[in-house]
């Protein structure tokens, strides 16, 4: 089981920034271990956000992005009350979701 | 009339000079300046928040051979009294009869109170298993004391002694590049490549240099408590790596930690 993500939706005006820090190793595939062995690539490939159960965001992400990756985006509309929940899937079939507040 | 358009030219000169002069102070950014910048940038978003999550779940998680958490642990204030515990660290134990910092003390709770060995996690490698779990529990507690001052005790003898060992150890030349701490670390504004040197011996330096381990290190993705920022500065040294949790790296740690007495706790920090 991935460890959990830390979410922050802050609103003000008519939209609410959003500040998400994932755990995960995010293997890119291209190193070797102490052995001289390839790691094999091992990293998020789709992340996703709803506000209120209503897809916000969609996102494909690749092997340069880095190790507890931090994402950072905007949500128009987002009022303080509603839930904003943040999906990750890795290579391996893994998968997260965390929900906050927005506040 | 005339007089009032001199005073207005005046003035006009003067505005000019001042736009100048706050262009050339602009222009004159330092590395030092663009490097405190880009941790800033970093700072909202540090991964260390993860590490101080799941430290606190292990805190309070029972755990071990006698499935007990650690929320009894004494680290100084108290049994389980956790704010600003880490900015008296390291100071004497009795019941361990010797002076302690964060992580030996947490070792010690772990084996009195969860019965884990402690033996055991002392050889094992940073960032593995128990040690893992060490650090993410350092990351925690020093958290808890974020913001608060320097503030080790000196009561005790043996803390006194632990400060003097410290200093001699900090000034101690020797390696195959006779080197000491001091050598990097006893003077002002110097740097190593674009890196700022803090200077141990005395605040701002002290508390800034002590006060922000554990730090996430963006280059490698790690974690890093105090004891494995010593122990990469013995390697840096060339000297043998000291054991985790020895009485050297405890009595540099009382060092640098009485010398920034008044200095604001900043850890977990984020490093590059």
């Amino acid at each position: 089981m991935a460890d959990p993500m830390r979410i922050r939706a802050q609103a003000s005006g008519d939209k609410a920034t959003v500040r998400v820090l994932m755990s995960h190793e995010m293997e890119s595939g291209q190193r070797k271990d102490a052995a001289g062995k390839l790691v094999p690539a091992w990293f998020i490939q789709e992340v996703s956000a709803t506000l209120n159960g209503k897809p916000v965001m969609s996102a494909e992400w690749g092997p340069s992005v880095s190790k507890n990756p931090f994402l950072q985006f905007t949500v128009k509309g987002a009022k303080a009350g509603d839930k904003l929940a943040v999906t990750w899937k890795d290579t391996k079939g893994e998968s997260r979701t965390d929900e906050a507040t927005v506040s | 009339m005339n007089q009032s358009v001199g005073h207005n030219t005046k003035k006009i000169a003067l505005a000019l000079s001042l736009f100048v002069l706050s262009s050339v102070a602009l222009a004159q950014k330092s590395s030092t300046d663009s490097i405190a910048e880009y941790r800033a940038m970093l700072q909202d978003g540090n991964p260390a928040d993860l590490f101080e999550a799941k430290g606190e779940d292990l805190w309070k998680k029972a755990r071990g051979p006698k499935n007990v958490s650690l929320e009894k642990c004494d680290l100084g204030k108290g049994a389980g009294v956790v704010k600003g515990a880490w900015v008296e660290l390291p100071r004497f134990f009795s019941d361990t009869n010797r002076v302690q910092d964060l992580e030996s003390r947490l070792v010690t709770c772990m084996q009195d109170l969860q019965g884990l060995n402690a033996e055991e996690i002392n050889k094992t490698p940073f960032g593995k298993g128990e040690q893992a779990n060490l650090t993410a529990l350092a990351t925690w507690i020093s958290a808890e004391s974020k913001g608060m001052k320097f503030n080790l005790p000196q009561g005790h003898i043996e803390e006194r002694k632990m400060y003097e060992a410290g200093k001699r150890l900090f000034f101690m030349r020797s390696g195959p590049h006779d080197f000491a701490c001091a050598t990097c670390h006893s003077q002002d504004d110097k740097r190593i490549r674009l890196q700022d040197l803090p200077n141990l011996t005395k605040n701002p330096g002290a508390g800034n240099g002590f006060g922000a381990w554990p730090a996430y290190r963006v280059s490698n993705g790690q974690m890093w408590s105090a004891q494995l920022r010593l122990n990469d500065c013995y390697r840096q040294q060339r000297f043998p790596y000291p054991l985790f949790g020895s009485d050297a790296t405890i009595a540099l740690g009382v060092f640098m930690g009485v010398n920034g007495k008044g200095g604001e706790a900043t850890a977990p920090a984020i490093k590059r």
